[in-house]
């Protein structure tokens, strides 16, 4: 079923890498209304109430976010599978791309642990990040960073879009999952030895293209995660973000176990006609 | 001096890296999906000439350079320095030898070069594209030697040597490209 949520919506997102768009009054009043970064608390908050399989294809905004693949405004597709595990969904990504998309996709799934063992040779569960740093080094990413200090993440960020991901030939469809738990966002995360989030992404031709859940439904952990998120706001100077209650509450109704996935759609736009900067496929670009 | 965040970097800004004035070639947002925003930067080092590429976080600065071109003459060296004059103020710099490096072959006295100043010393020098010379020394070229490809040595009026036709004589005066050395054409009185 189609669903249409609002683009302004009264919470903005916790997420610490994320700045939401504030609406003003006329008169410069603040309203407790930001653009939406993505529809998914308020289409998580339909699925509580027996929605059933629900898609969207909406806009969300990310403020300060341009470059040759963001654009502040950009075009959203999202959809969610009570029932799926997130590999059946990925089967439905693919098929879904595979169809949208003229030239034949190479498609092949990988977890996140094997593909920096394989690229890299270091598992980036384990690794020190004294190890981190040098693989940085030795793959010629030079790092200008006031006190030189990088968390973990962002270090396996750098190694995974600089170092591993350019070497994706032109039609490769790669989904990586099993993500560490720390990159978690609103997913899952299956316990054990070694805890890891049930998560996935897809790269086209080395591009970003969707990223996906299965997806986190007890109501504490969800919690617990929006207070981790402002605290690492805290930490870099940024403003904390008013907790979406409303979520917690659907979630502690119920949330159906389901899948979720998210598709930059300006970007698969950009695949299907050669484009090599987004503005190419916006009709009024910034 | 001003400093710039990474949203504000474009092509052609003069910025501060390592205390060196460069250039900002390229820039590069990169931010997954889930994870903080980066800039990869390419500059290039206006000393050295090198390019540098460095990653920053999005949102950090760096401190504007002191860098900007001015078009000035040419006056004289004395072998050390090189002096250049602003054609506006009559104010004079001196670049070294370094810095003149091979475009000082070409200079005639008074020709106009574009000096780039860095916090007012000049780091580099860009002749004009084309200059004319007198060749003042050249062995008389014979008809149908084209053993040398065709060419053969000519020194001009600033000492430096270039290789020429085998028509050209000593007193012609010929159009070089300063920014190669190389011959373009005999050039009229």
């Amino acid at each position: 079923m189609e669903v249409e949520t609002p683009l302004a919506y009264p919470t903005p997102a916790t997420d610490p890498h994320l700045d939401c768009f504030q609406l003003v009054g006329p008169a410069d009043e603040r309203c407790f209304s930001y653009l939406q970064s993505s529809p998914e608390f308020a289409m998580k908050r339909l699925l509580a109430a027996g929605s059933g399989p629900i898609y969207q294809i909406c806009k969300a905004f990310r403020y300060g976010e341009a470059g040759r693949f963001h654009h502040q405004e950009f075009s959203m597709l999202e959809w969610y599978r009570p029932g799926f595990s997130y590999h059946r969904l990925m089967d439905e990504v693919a098929a879904l791309v595979q169809l949208v998309l003229p030239m034949r996709l190479d498609f092949r799934r990988i977890s996140y642990r094997e593909l920096f063992l394989q690229h890299l040779a270091i598992d980036p569960f384990t690794a020190s990040d004294q190890a981190l740093d040098a693989i940085l080094q030795e793959r010629g990413i030079e790092l200008q960073i006031k006190n030189r200090a990088l968390d973990r993440d962002s270090a396996l960020d750098l190694l995974l879009s600089q170092s591993i991901l350019p070497m994706e030939a032109e039609a490769t469809g790669l989904f990586l999952f099993d993500f560490p738990a720390s990159q978690a966002s609103l997913a899952h995360i299956r316990v054990g030895e070694c805890p890891v989030a049930e998560r996935f992404e897809l790269y086209v031709g080395g591009l970003e293209l969707a990223n996906g859940f299965h997806e986190l439904v007890d109501a504490q952990e969800q919690r617990r995660r929006f207070e981790a998120d402002n605290l690492k706001r805290d930490a870099t100077g940024k403003q904390r973000q008013p907790i979406d209650w409303n979520l917690l509450a659907a979630l502690s109704q119920g949330l159906p176990d389901c899948s979720g996935v998210a598709l930059g759609l300006d970007r698969l736009l950009m695949i299907a006609a050669g484009a090599k900067h987004i503005s190419e496929v916006l009709n009024f670009p910034d | 001096m001003a400093f710039y965040s990474t949203n504000e970097f474009r092509s052609g800004l003069k910025i501060m890296l390592e205390n060196h004035p460069c250039e900002i070639v390229e820039n590069e947002f990169v931010k997954p999906g889930k994870g903080q925003a980066f800039n990869r930067v390419k500059f290039r080092n206006l000393i050295t000439g090198r390019t540098w590429e460095r990653t920053m976080k999005s949102g950090e600065s760096l401190e504007a350079a002191d860098v900007f071109d001015k078009k000035m003459q040419y006056l004289y060296n004395d072998g050390e320095s090189w002096c250049f004059m602003d054609e506006e103020s009559f104010e004079q710099v001196f670049a070294s030898a370094a810095v003149v490096a091979d475009c000082a072959k070409w200079l005639k006295e008074e020709e106009s070069c574009v000096v780039t100043l860095w916090n007012g010393e000049p780091i580099s020098v860009l002749p004009p594209q084309q200059v004319i010379l007198k060749v003042t020394e050249t062995d008389p070229g014979l008809r149908g030697d084209t053993a040398t490809g065709g060419t053969k040595p000519a020194t001009v009026e600033t000492g430096a040597v270039l290789k020429v036709p085998l028509f050209i004589e000593q007193g012609d005066l010929l159009k070089i490209n300063a920014r190669t050395g190389e011959y373009i054409s005999r050039a009229k009185e």
